[in-house]
């Protein structure tokens, strides 16, 4: 995937220019950025939503919007209405068969062979995220995080070349955070995906990055993370001094950010809801 | 309506009693239409509950009303005059900004709510132009079961097998555009257009459920049958074709009763759907408390 000095206009505001990156098959790539610096944006530009108004951009080697299939997509937070009665396991499947024409008929699966086949493919991604044991429990009635890592698996189901998530971590609790930020990069190094992944804190997915890119005042740098989330290239980036401090057990603390990080998730918690 | 209910009373001898059910021509109309329509409105209700636009389904069926009575009082066939305005209204609430996206905030349900009111006083209107009013206004809004014509039921039956085909051709990517829009979006499914195309077959669903139940009881056939399911399982496949049996049972045993009976089928039919409901609510409510209580056991003992 590759943008060269791009930029992105929405209702005649620049969301931000001059981006390039560049991320190599099989790489774990953060977004990382103050809330409105256009993260999202950035993803919905690899899927082709947003068409870019400069600049130029390949995603799997076609134009964005193209490669479909090769995508998976988990958008950011959403939640199921506690009182939709459709299992986690059915969630997933129409990851893999939902844009097909038909209806779902129970007898089918019994007897064609694609379908078993099709079912084995849930039963497997089911495994890989962990979820297997309350995939048959109606998804409203599902926490967080097993919400999380069911619409996870939507998203790999159909064996997607590249993992797009936006805020998969949001709204989580610490373990939570942790353990499924485990399950993501597990995907990325075992299966050869290439996983790019919207955060507000870098923290929890730090160890496993190969690349940020960072995204504030309409701008982007990308690389390293030891090389980008630095007091150096940060106050360049925001044009303030901004300091990175390093925590004991390996962690950073983004010092003197022109947002204080309690704004940070103001924008969704009116759309969440986290169960205990 | 019951024009002549039970010729012969109620013999309590159950293959005597079927027999005189099938003998009479109205009664073998009714049966035929009741079947029709349970089956559409069972599958297509299921989607409805589950898009959670019963309230726009409501609004067709009262929207219906005034088609039938307006038809009626220009002397065309008030069948046309059903579809007609439901199908209409269904293109009309599809282009209130906000409805493609399903749920959400929006002023969709006051938009409705408001053109709803105004559609009903119309009917009311034609009814009183026309005449007769107490009579018609009766079977337009409470049903008229046992008044159904050959003609009627062929139409019936035409509309709800091209409404069933379409359903089922699109039925997969339906259940993804209600359940997970953004992502069936970006996976090609083509939502804005299923949910529009979804309005026009809930139109024609609720243009037939109330030829039958009558504008203000569609929700016998709509609603209980697809809320009753869900309430029973939580997969898909096997909660839509629950849903058709329990309509198909709600209207058998609605028009078996009515036609021993001197009360209306309306009545009858929403009893039981109401009853059905009542149960697999409360059967569900006691199994997850049963469920929470085992849980919460083991903790209290130690």
């Amino acid at each position: 995937m590759c943008f060269r000095d791009a930029a992105v206009r929405l209702r005649a505001q620049t969301i931000w220019s001059g981006v390039s990156l560049e991320v190599a098959p099989g790489e774990f790539v953060a977004v990382v950025g103050p809330n409105g610096a256009g993260k999202s944006t950035l993803i919905k530009a690899i899927l082709g939503v947003h068409a870019l108004s400069h600049g130029e951009a390949s995603v799997l080697g076609l134009p964005p919007g193209q490669a479909g299939r090769r995508i998976g997509y988990l958008p950011q937070r959403r939640s199921f209405d506690a009182s939709l009665r459709v299992r986690g396991v059915d969630i997933v499947r129409l990851g893999l068969d939902g844009n097909r024409w038909g209806t779902p008929l129970p007898v089918a699966d019994r007897f064609r062979g694609s379908r078993r086949r099709d079912r084995e493919r849930v039963a497997e991604v089911l495994e890989l995220v962990g979820a297997t044991s309350y995939a048959t429990r109606p998804i409203g009635q599902t926490s967080g995080g097993e919400q999380q890592r069911l619409l996870i698996a939507q998203a790999l189901v159909h064996d997607p070349e590249l993992l797009l998530l936006d805020e998969p971590l949001d709204s989580l609790d610490l373990p939570n955070q942790a353990a499924i930020a485990a399950v993501i990069s597990g995907i990325c190094r075992d299966r050869g995906i290439t996983v790019l992944i919207v955060a507000h804190d870098v923290n929890p997915i730090l160890s496993y990055l190969d690349r940020v890119v960072y995204l504030a005042r309409g701008r982007a740098l990308s690389g390293p993370p030891s090389e980008v989330i630095t007091s150096e290239t940060l106050s360049q980036l925001y044009g303030t001094p901004i300091e990175v401090l390093h925590t004991s057990d390996g962690g950073l603390v983004v010092v003197g950010h022109p947002e204080a990080p309690a704004h940070h998730s103001d924008r969704h918690t009116g759309r969440t809801h986290e169960r205990p | 309506m019951i024009p002549s209910a039970g010729a012969t009373g109620l013999s309590w001898n159950v293959a005597d009693d079927v027999r005189q059910l099938f003998a009479q021509h109205f009664m073998v109309n009714a049966l035929a239409a009741g079947t029709i329509v349970a089956i559409l409105a069972g599958s297509v209700g299921w989607f409805m509950v589950l898009r959670r636009q019963s309230f726009a389904g409501h609004t067709l069926a009262v929207i219906s009303f005034p088609g039938a009575a307006g038809a009626t009082l220009l002397g065309v066939s008030a069948t046309a005059g059903y579809f007609a305005a439901s199908i209409a209204g269904a293109l009309v609430i599809a282009a209130v900004p906000g409805t493609g996206r399903g749920r959400g905030y929006t002023n969709q349900s006051a938009v409705i709510g408001t053109a709803q009111a105004f559609a009903l006083a119309c009917g009311v209107l034609f009814v009183s132009l026309y005449g007769g009013f107490l009579d018609s206004l009766n079977g337009y809004l409470f049903g008229t079961f046992l008044g159904v014509s050959d003609r009627q039921v062929l139409t019936l039956l035409a509309v709800a097998v091209v409404v069933l085909a379409t359903l089922a051709l699109v039925g997969r990517m339906l259940l993804f555009a209600t359940v997970d829009t953004d992502v069936a979006a970006t996976r090609g499914v083509p939502t804005r257009l299923l949910s529009i195309v979804f309005l026009v077959l809930l139109g024609c669903a609720a243009a037939e459920v109330s030829q039958i139940t009558g504008a203000l009881l569609v929700f016998a056939l709509l609603v209980m049958p697809a809320a009753t399911a869900q309430q029973l399982t939580a997969r898909p496949a096997v909660s839509l074709g629950l849903s058709v049996v329990l309509a198909l049972v709600i209207v058998w045993l609605g028009l078996g009763v009515a036609y021993f009976s001197v009360y209306p089928v309306g009545f009858y039919v929403t009893t039981f759907g109401f009853a059905g409901y009542v149960l697999a609510a409360s059967g569900r409510a006691l199994i997850t408390w049963a469920g929470t209580r085992r849980r919460a056991t083991p903790a209290v003992t130690r």
